[in-house]
């Protein structure tokens, strides 16, 4: 265990506010990669343990034997001016991940969605995730070399998109392109609160 | 067949907490920040909190920051923070935004000019 970290690991004192949004979607998506791509710090991950409902809970004693699953999550942190620190997490889209969600969702402004046009339907799930816990969101198709060029009505339409839900793409591995693909979610949830 | 579906319902199990299932203060975001409270001894603490409060000595972290570089599952981590700004190890300083709160226009502008800037 360390014992002390280097002065960039922490939050600058004068932070005031934090934002949190969420960079969701199916496993393999680019989620880390897009947080890596924009994160001040490298990202993190920790984990949550999880157990079979009806299992006990209270207790750890003996959870080797119980069945168990860790999901893992990673963020990323971005300073921004003074006091603003904006807090990214890459979330797992998949719905067995509930309670998780309910923490993630928990204060968060919106959520990126990610999308991977070979296979649109992995990111119902985040999608059923997103909107069940009411938060505001931008879909991000993100662009792998063998993704087929889908018109645009094409995508919103697969996804069930409502017009207003802004659609963009977005290269994970790049750092202007994930900024820009944030700055549409934020430019979004702005818009939102005007609304 | 394996008897278990593969939607199966998850919830959390509890290590490190004295089988305490939750914190005993339900205000912990994931990024609620915490640093360590000057001249609060943290020798007779178990491990975890004590590296926890060794860690916070150097400025402010996050909740999830804690979790990551102690490698303890989140909730357990929540726990054992709660239990420190109980025992005033730890102070919190609550920068998020509260839940069910409506979205802040200023905070949503600030942070739109600073990620063109960016
Ligand atoms: N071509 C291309 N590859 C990407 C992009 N985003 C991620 N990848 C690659 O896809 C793989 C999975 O990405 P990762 O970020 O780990 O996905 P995660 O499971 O959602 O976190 C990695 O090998 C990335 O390098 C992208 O926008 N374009
Ligand atoms: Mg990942």
């Amino acid at each position: 265990m360390p014992s002390t970290l280097c002065e960039t690991a922490y939050v600058r004192d004068s932070v005031r506010a934090t934002v949190k949004l969420l960079v969701a979607g199916a496993f393999g998506v680019g989620k880390t990669t897009l947080i890596g791509s924009v994160s001040e710090i490298t990202p993190l991950r920790t984990e949550e343990v999880m157990t079979q409902a009806g299992a006990a809970v209270d207790d750890l004693t003996g959870i080797e034997g119980k069945l168990t699953t860790t999901v893992a999550l990673d963020f990323g942190r971005l300073t921004l001016g003074e006091d603003l620190a904006l807090f990214l997490f890459g979330t797992p889209g998949q719905s067995r991940f509930l309670p998780l969600w309910q923490d993630l969702a928990h204060g968060a402004y919106g959520a990126l969605v990610l999308a991977d046009t070979r296979a649109l339907q992995r990111c119902f799930d985040t999608l059923a995730l997103v909107e069940q816990h009411g938060l505001p969101y931008v879909v991000a198709v993100n662009r792998f070399p063998d993704s087929p060029a889908h018109p645009e009505a094409e995508v919103r339409q697969a996804l069930d998109l409502e017009a207003g839900t802004p659609l963009v793409t977005c290269d994970a591995r790049d750092h202007t392109s994930s900024r820009s693909a944030l700055i549409a979610l934020v430019a979004h949830l702005h818009h939102l609160t005007g609304a | 067949m394996s008897p278990v579906s593969r939607r199966r319902d998850l919830v959390r199990p509890y290590v490190v907490t004295g089988g305490r299932a939750r914190p005993s203060r339900n205000t912990l975001d994931l990024v609620t920040l915490l640093t360590a409270v000057p001249g609060r001894p943290a020798a007779a603490l178990g491990p975890e909190a004590r590296a926890m409060v060794e860690l916070c000595r150097g400025g402010y972290l996050a909740v999830v920051d804690l979790a990551a570089h102690l490698a303890l599952p989140l909730s357990v981590t929540r726990v054992l923070i709660a239990d420190l700004l109980d025992s005033g190890h730890l102070a919190a300083r609550n920068t998020h935004r509260p839940a069910g709160t409506p979205a802040d226009r200023d905070t949503l502008e600030r942070l739109l000019d600073a990620l063109h800037a960016l």
